[in-house]
């Protein structure tokens, strides 16, 4: 085998051995899940009367942005499950073998990507029983499925390097809601961003977070006709710069991430 | 200088101001065990550290199996299985998935892993435990299924950081049999301990390091006439007989008689083992000296250290500002 065969091969064993632990630890899993569940009961119930979004469902414009925030705060669990490797005795194990010196976070954020299917599929679920349909093509169904993922793998990364710069469980949970709350919320996840004031309307339109959700809302179909056209570029095609940022943020985290693994590796 | 598998020259190591490593060589030919001994902080974790590609060191050049450390370390790695202070094993991984996942990352193939983990397994007596999580298993076995990781692969130098420590005396002679039968099949071994038996039992050869420096080299026999074999260890019941009994002890020691007054205790190498032992007890009987206790015994490390440094293991540092550190440095996983 070839080294770039090597270094599949050893992603595959370290995203395997991580996902044996979701499976025997799952209690991360539904911790994790838990917010996202809670914000779609708050917002579909509570608050949600007084959102005024396009078309009369507010829970069905809402899902969308569940599911942005669901694989945002999945992201947290890379980070979190790499401040503990790098803690754990085992990471002196992975240092001290001829691996594949990237297979420990190119492993991790492979087997969050499971994590974050099964995330989806979960608030999917939660989704149809609070009322939300998908009403576009199964095909766009399946294309929002994979923007929410890929958009979450990109998301991964900067988590990766996150962790490794702050290489203790507690400290790194912490440091990542202050990414990830502004992130999630000043952002049309639960309210359009025409109805945010300025300066949170412009952030709002290029968030990242905003262009997946609104990617989304429109391949799930849970975009009424007759909606107003958004005024931005970036939420006109939101699929487009999505991806744009997907492959800015890998482009550039991933590297960061590995760089500093490797030279953590030797002191 | 033969073929040296392990081969190290004036390797130091500073963290900030403590010198962990201070220009120590070593030398290691094939199908031998070197141990390397020494007490808390003498600096043997570092040295396993920086010849298993885990730490840079600050000066010095090494090799392994003939690649330079420095230069491919990543090539180092192909040859080399270590087994740390702390076993590095994941918790929530059963044994034989931790072993599984082992021999794929040293790219033995997929069969090739599984029933080499199956093997170990079976002869590092884990073989019950095999299918439950790591995090239910005892020290002892946790420290048996480390060892079983460091030669998944066979590697042909292996390195194990106080293997033994915290194994109770069945385990550890278990531990030392299986440790034998490696190198009788042509492994090159570093070992570290701190306990001077257990590097007279196993080592051919024997480096004693405090403060990071070499302070004695040679084999058990040679270290053992530089110290004295056994010792011959006797408290007195009555202090006036103090004198009396450390003439007798004089008569028979190789080195010099030690007195505790805290404890009445007198302290003196011996060689003669149990011969020399029973005529002492005869003179001491004769002179009419009572006991409170009496004792042969083999030299621990602190009596090594007595000999060779003039102080203990324990009262080391007052002369030494970086054995402050102790074992603070042990944890080195946490801070980059
Ligand atoms: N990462 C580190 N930062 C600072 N000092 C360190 C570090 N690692 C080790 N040291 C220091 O280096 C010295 C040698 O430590 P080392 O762990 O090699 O000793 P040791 O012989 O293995 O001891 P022990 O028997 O307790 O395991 C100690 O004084 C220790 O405090
Ligand atoms: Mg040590």
């Amino acid at each position: 085998m070839s080294e770039i065969q090597y270094m599949f091969a050893d992603t595959f064993v370290i995203a395997k051995r991580n996902i044996i632990k979701i499976k025997r630890v799952p209690d991360v899993l539904v911790f994790v899940l838990l917010s996202p569940i809670m914000f779609v009961l708050l917002f579909g119930y509570v608050f949600g009367n007084s959102v005024d979004v396009p078309g009369d469902n507010y829970r069905s414009f809402l899902m969308a942005g569940i599911f942005a925030q669901t694989v945002l705060f999945g992201a947290t669990f890379t980070g979190a499950g790499i401040a503990e490797d790098m803690q754990k005795g085992i990471i002196d194990r992975f240092r001290a073998l001829p691996m594949s010196r990237s297979a420990v976070l190119t492993g991790r954020t492979l087997s969050d990507v499971v994590y974050n299917t099964l995330s989806i599929l979960i608030m999917a679920i939660t989704g149809l029983i609070v009322g939300w349909r998908i009403e576009g093509s199964i095909l766009e169904a399946l294309a929002a499925v994979l923007l929410l993922l890929v958009f979450a793998y990109a998301f991964s990364w900067v988590m990766a390097y996150l962790a490794l710069l702050v290489p203790s469980p507690e400290v790194i949970n912490n440091a990542s809601f202050m990414v990830i709350f502004p992130l999630t919320f000043i952002a049309n996840t639960f309210v359009p961003a025409e109805s945010l004031p300025e300066p949170l309307k412009t952030f709002a339109e290029w968030n990242p977070v905003s262009t997946v959700t609104q990617a989304t809302r429109e391949l799930f179909g849970n975009i009424p006709p007759g909606a107003p056209e958004p005024d931005a570029w970036s939420l006109q095609n939101p699929v487009l710069y999505t991806m744009f940022w997907v492959v800015a943020t890998v482009a550039v985290f991933a590297p960061l991430a590995i760089g500093r693994y490797t030279r953590f590796n030797r002191r | 200088m033969q073929s040296s598998v392990i081969h190290a020259t004036g390797l130091v190591k500073r963290f900030g101001d403590v010198t962990a490593l201070d220009h120590l060589d070593l030398s290691v030919p094939e199908g031998t065990i070197l141990g390397l001994l020494g007490p808390n902080g003498a600096g043997k974790t570092t040295a396993v550290s920086i010849l298993t590609t885990l730490l840079l060191p600050t000066e010095g050049s090494a090799t392994i199996a003939g690649v330079d450390l420095l230069s491919s370390p990543a090539e180092v790695r192909r040859h080399i299985g270590l087994s740390g202070q702390f076993a590095a094993v994941d918790e929530i991984l059963t044994g034989f998935e931790n072993l599984d996942m082992i021999g794929r990352l040293y790219r033995l193939g997929r069969s090739a892993s599984r029933e080499r983990a199956r093997e170990l397994l079976d002869w590092f007596d884990l073989d019950e435990a095999a299918d439950r999580p790591v995090k239910t298993y005892s020290g002892g076995m946790r420290r048996r299924l480390d060892l079983a990781g460091a030669i998944v692969a066979e590697p042909p130098v292996l390195f194990l950081d106080e293997p033994t420590t915290g194994l109770d005396p069945r385990s550890r002679i278990g531990l030392w049999d299986v440790i034998r039968d490696l190198v009788s099949r042509g492994t090159t071994l570093l070992l570290t301990t701190q306990y001077m038996e257990e590097a007279e039992q196993l080592a051919d050869d024997i480096v004693v390091i405090d403060h990071g420096r070499e302070i004695a080299h040679g084999t058990a026999d040679s270290l053992k006439a530089e110290i004295g074999g056994e010792r011959i260890e006797i408290a007195v019941c009555d202090t006036a007989d103090v004198d009396a009994a450390r003439a007798i002890l004089a008569t028979v020691g190789v080195g010099e008689v030690e007195y505790n007054p805290a404890t009445n205790k007198l302290l003196v190498p011996v060689t003669g083992g149990a011969g020399t032992f029973a005529k002492v007890l005869g003179s001491l009987n004769s002179a009419g000296i009572e006991l409170r206790d009496v004792g042969l015994r083999r030299p621990t490390l602190d009596d090594v250290f007595l000999t060779l440094t003039g102080h203990g293991t324990n009262d080391s540092g007052a002369d030494q500002t970086s054995a402050e550190q102790g074992d603070a440095g042990t944890d080195q996983k946490v801070s980059p």
